[in-house]
């Protein structure tokens, strides 16, 4: 912190919250991610399919 | 001729969401890998080799995280309203799943560019906050991500959404000029540009190589949010799909 100087909170602070930001938006996409997939994985094993997707061969 | 065709089929191609959940997939490590090796470089130089500023003294190592933060807040919007053309212009089937994803991205940069500003002007101003002109108008773009968002959330139906949200972003596209020449057009507290500039940087070597680092680093870190957020954003879409296919029975 001395290192930082006189103004070393603020520099240490604008840091903190950068990783806090970044950290939680990687954490909400990969859950995110992670749910969709649940859910997808759910539906098609309720034999829903689209429209496009091929029948089994 | 041939390359011209070969290219354009491979953008088509890539165009498929299915084909883009392939490529992301296979390029998305490598990605993380080069965006956590820049940071961790980025970071080292910013910290223990970019000497003090002879006027912010230490307070200048904020500016390693904010410039590029606000440089990718710009970055982001102006991806979006290239995805918007796509939505509006050419029905890209990848254009608004782009602008969707990366709107929350956008936010967050612009978000951190805006808070590391205020905790550098402080020290240096004497205030976290002037409605200078620069300020205001990147603080205008953070409410017009959040609009967006708010909007895309608020349309059920996503064709509807799409084509409501490509207008706003085209309409706010006005914005980024505003932000970048605020400082030449107005007389603003923020200073004027020294690193993208006629006649060249004004930053001494020793702090503009880990400033760029930082950039490439945060911006390769941006494309893999985003790359995944529009992954997600597809599979929202296959998810609604198959919901949708449910409840007709």
């Amino acid at each position: 912190m001395e290192a930082l100087g006189n103004h070393g909170g603020f520099i240490l602070a604008a840091y903190l919250v950068s990783v806090v930001v970044l950290v939680a938006l990687v954490a909400w996409i990969v859950f995110d991610g992670r749910a969709l997939k649940r859910r997808l994985a759910d539906l098609e094993a309720r034999g829903v399919r689209r429209r496009s997707a091929k029948g089994p061969s | 001729m041939g390359a011209l065709e070969t290219n354009s089929m491979s953008l088509t191609d890539l165009a498929n969401p299915t084909r883009f959940l392939a490529f992301s997939g296979a390029v998305l490590p490598w990605l993380w890998g080069a965006a956590i090796v820049g940071l961790a470089a980025g970071l080292y130089l910013s910290f223990f080799v970019a000497p003090p500023d002879y006027q912010q003294g230490e307070t200048v190592r904020i500016m390693f995280i904010h410039v590029p933060s606000a440089w990718l807040s710009m970055f982001g919007y102006l991806l979006m309203a290239v995805a918007a053309l796509g939505t509006l212009v050419w029905r890209h089937p990848l254009a608004d799943v782009a602008a969707k994803a990366i709107a929350p991205v956008g936010a967050a940069f612009t978000f951190l560019a805006l808070v590391t500003g205020s905790l550098w002007g402080r020290p240096m101003w004497g205030t976290y906050w002037v409605w200078d002109a620069r300020l205001t108008s990147v603080l205008v773009l953070f409410l017009m991500y959040l609009g967006l968002i708010a909007l895309w959330r608020a349309v059920e139906d996503p064709g509807r959404a799409a084509r409501v949200a490509a207008v706003l972003t085209l309409v706010g596209v006005v914005n980024l000029p505003i932000i970048k020449f605020s400082v030449d057009w107005w007389n603003t507290l923020h200073q004027p540009a020294s690193v993208f500039r006629v006649g060249g940087p004004t930053i001494d070597a020793s702090m503009l190589w880990p400033l760029m680092i930082m950039a490439v680093a945060m911006t390769l870190l941006f494309l893999a949010l985003s790359a995944m957020a529009m992954r997600n954003e597809i599979l929202r879409r296959r998810v609604r799909t198959l919901e949708l296919a449910a409840a007709a029975g």
